[in-house]
């Protein structure tokens, strides 16, 4: 079935979608784009932070992108240790770090998983707020408002994120060790601290995404298995560590599933973010905003 | 008492504690194996009606047990997972020596184990599961689930539509066995009582998102939304249909949305529930009181708190008791553990259980269906202590049951 009004539709929902997804991906852009990190567990601590983020909801009454908010510095934290365990149990013993990190985050998120399942059980939780379950209605198309969410708080963090990376200190450290680690280890900087601090700020934003992925749909224990395919698309669609290209990736690929979605049957929409990047990368082998 | 007779006595004490311990030993439990959803997308429901088929053990034990022996389980998680079952069933059979077999909650973990069961020749009691056995045709397998002829659930559903003036049909289905299944009985059913589909979509699990699905289906102007959904999405599709609306053209909604049976899900979807007309199995409606319901409930509700399980557990905990009462029914009957004698029984009897009466069919299903469609009403949001009253979800089919009528258009009964 094809319209005009549909396929109008399918391209506003698909933006707010690729949003979403672009905030779900931007802490993988920076730790597996910019750090080399194989960080395989990231859906699963983007899951655990919505647990957070379910628990501050339910028990306080806290809005949940303020309780985002406040799992932020948490995850932070969170990332300095993970990055610190990763970096003396495999990066520093050898050139098979990489392939040794996969099997240390496989293992991480499925240790994230089962804490889960004993802690909160198997069972969907979501959270109660204002702008979920409503929708605004613009002529006579009807957008559920935390997609609307979803897609300012992906702007926000994307225009923060490339401010950081391009404007501070810090920022332009992070680029420089994702360049070249042994050119700053001989500027006199510790590169492996520089790294940890960038890979607390990927799990940090995970706080915020948290709140997102639950504000968007209800989450159950194993819901990290359905984000890792297209959270890594994302990212190497975009170009390794490209924060701008990540929310353009993620955009594109909102737009294509939910075109297909429309227009030509559900069936088709998981084999859209695998085209889109086998696509891109046979034109583009370094992603459409890599260097 | 002097000291030859003190050693006379412990001598006698110890000869009786002896044979006391020999005659435990020779007479060892009663083995029933079986795995269930612990974990994965399935463990909700597994672990209600793992807490049901316990509550079964613990009241037949304290009845002494079954031909005198106790009764034990032996129960590993099969994670929601097809390809688990299999290895875990032949584990149960050649490692454990179980006795008997109960299937693993839901249709995509017992499909596998179907073809091994038949081979061997082995009673199997089916749970929850859908038209596992059409093809492999074992008459010795037996379906716990209510849900009777393959077609009863979209005919009910169907019936009721066309009678509020429904005349178009979108099927919205998952793309998985259990909801594709769900899915040809709707076409079938559709085509018979003609009614003309006018959107046929199925998506698959990993979809997260359906306000574009939901819109290109408003596109249709469908008069009925038949959905066959599991438990993750059916509450991300009340959402999306809650924000986009379907249209005062659709005089029902729902059909087969799985997970709006359970009582975390009813509890986060609270009022975005009204109206919505969906299968169910057992509800307290009045109609659905019978032997040992009421007592049943009672210990349901205080171990679920402990267990961590669906405080509710209307959908599938009696149906797990329920199947515990048929063997018990049988071993007592037959007086032995013997497969085929066990089969024969349960083929040719009705059983009394605190679900109602069941008899079977030739293909171990319900002769008679006893699959609800049931109208959620009045629904308030964040109260999970009101499902547990009368009228919440009014029962509108199988007419035997029913306790009131649909009300219809969909938009107006969410009001």
């Amino acid at each position: 079935m094809f319209s005009l009004d549909l396929l109008r539709d399918a391209v506003v929902l698909g933006v707010l979608l690729g949003c979403f997804y672009a905030a779900v991906s931007i802490g993988l852009s920076i730790s597996f784009g910019l750090l080399d990190v194989p960080q395989v567990a990231h859906p699963a601590f983007l899951v655990l932070a919505s647990y957070g983020v379910y628990l501050l909801n339910d028990s306080y009454d806290i809005d949940p992108l303020l309780a985002g908010v406040l799992m932020m510095p948490l995850f932070f934290v969170l990332g300095l240790v993970t990055y610190r365990v990763y970096h003396e149990t495999f990066e520093r013993r050898g050139s098979d770090a990489a392939v040794r990190g996969i099997a240390f985050f496989f293992g991480v998120a499925f240790i994230i998983e089962v804490l889960i399942i004993l802690q909160f059980g198997v069972d969907q939780r979501s959270v109660s707020a204002p702008y979920i379950g409503k929708a605004w209605r613009l002529f006579d198309i009807r957008i559920p408002i935390r997609q609307l969410v979803a897609f300012a708080v992906a702007l926000l963090l994307t225009v923060s994120l490339s401010a950081y990376l391009s404007k501070t200190f810090m920022g332009r450290a992070i680029r420089a060790v994702a360049q070249d680690q042994e050119g700053l280890r001989l500027m006199g900087a510790n590169p492996i601290r520089i790294k940890q601090f960038a890979f607390g700020i990927a799990t940090g934003v995970l706080g915020l995404a948290g709140a997102l992925l639950i504000v968007v749909a209800p989450v159950e224990p194993t819901l990290d298995r359905v984000y890792i395919g297209r959270a890594f698309c994302v990212v190497v669609m975009a170009g390794l560590g490209s924060i701008t290209g990540t929310l353009i990736a993620a955009i594109i690929l909102g737009v294509a599933e939910t075109i297909v979605l429309t227009m030509f049957g559900a069936s088709w929409a998981p084999a859209i973010s695998f085209a889109l990047l086998l696509g891109v990368l046979a034109v583009r082998p370094q992603g459409l905003l890599g260097r | 008492m002097n000291r030859r007779d003190v050693f006379g006595w412990a001598a006698a004490i110890a000869l009786f504690g002896l044979a006391a311990g020999t005659h435990a030993q020779e007479a060892p439990p009663i083995r029933i194996g079986m795995s269930m959803p612990q974990t994965g997308g399935l463990a909700g429901g597994g672990k209600a009606s793992l807490l049901g088929i316990e509550i079964w053990r613990d009241d037949v034990n304290a009845k002494g047990g079954l031909l005198g022996r106790k009764v034990e389980l032996v129960v590993y998680d099969d994670k929601s997972s097809a390809s688990e079952t299999p290895a875990l069933y032949a584990k149960l059979l050649d490692v454990d020596k179980v006795d008997l077999l109960f299937a693993p909650y839901a249709t995509v973990p017992t499909a596998p184990i179907m073809p091994l069961v038949k081979q061997r020749g082995l009673l199997l009691m089916g749970n929850f599961s859908f038209q596992v056995n059409s093809k492999v045709h074992h008459d010795m397998w037996f379906n716990n689930a209510p849900w009777g002829p393959a077609d009863s659930w979209a005919r009910g559903f169907l019936m009721l539509g066309q009678k509020a003036g429904g005349k178009t049909m979108a099927l919205l289905s998952a793309d998985q066995e259990f909801a594709q299944n769900l899915a040809t009985t709707a076409r079938d059913v559709a085509k018979k009582l003609d009614i003309p589909i006018v959107f046929d979509q199925a998506y698959p699990p990993s979809t997260a998102e359906f306000s574009s699905i939901i819109r290109a289906l408003n596109a249709a102007k469908p008069d009925i939304i038949f959905v066959a959904s599991y438990p993750p999405d059916s509450a991300a599709i009340l959402k999306a249909v809650n924000e986009i609306g379907v249209g005062d053209n659709v005089k029902i909604f729902g059909g087969a949305m799985v997970g709006l049976q359970f009582a975390a899900v009813m509890q986060n979807l609270g009022s975005l529930l009204n109206g919505v007309v969906n299968y169910n199995t057992w509800l307290p409606e009045p109609s659905m009181n019978f032997d040992g319901t009421k007592e049943f409930f009672e210990k349901y509700t205080k171990r679920a708190v402990e267990a961590k399980v669906d405080p509710l557990g209307f959908y599938l905990a009696p149906y797990g008791y329920a199947m515990g009462q048929m063997i018990e029914e049988a071993v007592n009957a037959t007086k032995s553990l013997d497969q085929k004698a066990l089969a024969k029984f349960i083929r040719e009897n009705t059983h009394k259980t605190i679900v109602g009466s069941i008899t079977y069919a030739e293909d171990g299903e319900w002769k008679e269906s006893s699959t609800l469609e049931a109208q959620f009403r009045g629904i308030k949001d964040k109260d999970i202590e009101q499902f547990r009253s009368p009228g919440k979800q009014v029962i509108l089919f199988p007419d035997r049951l029913k306790t009131g009528d649909l009300v219809s258009p969909f938009e107006a009964a969410r009001k």
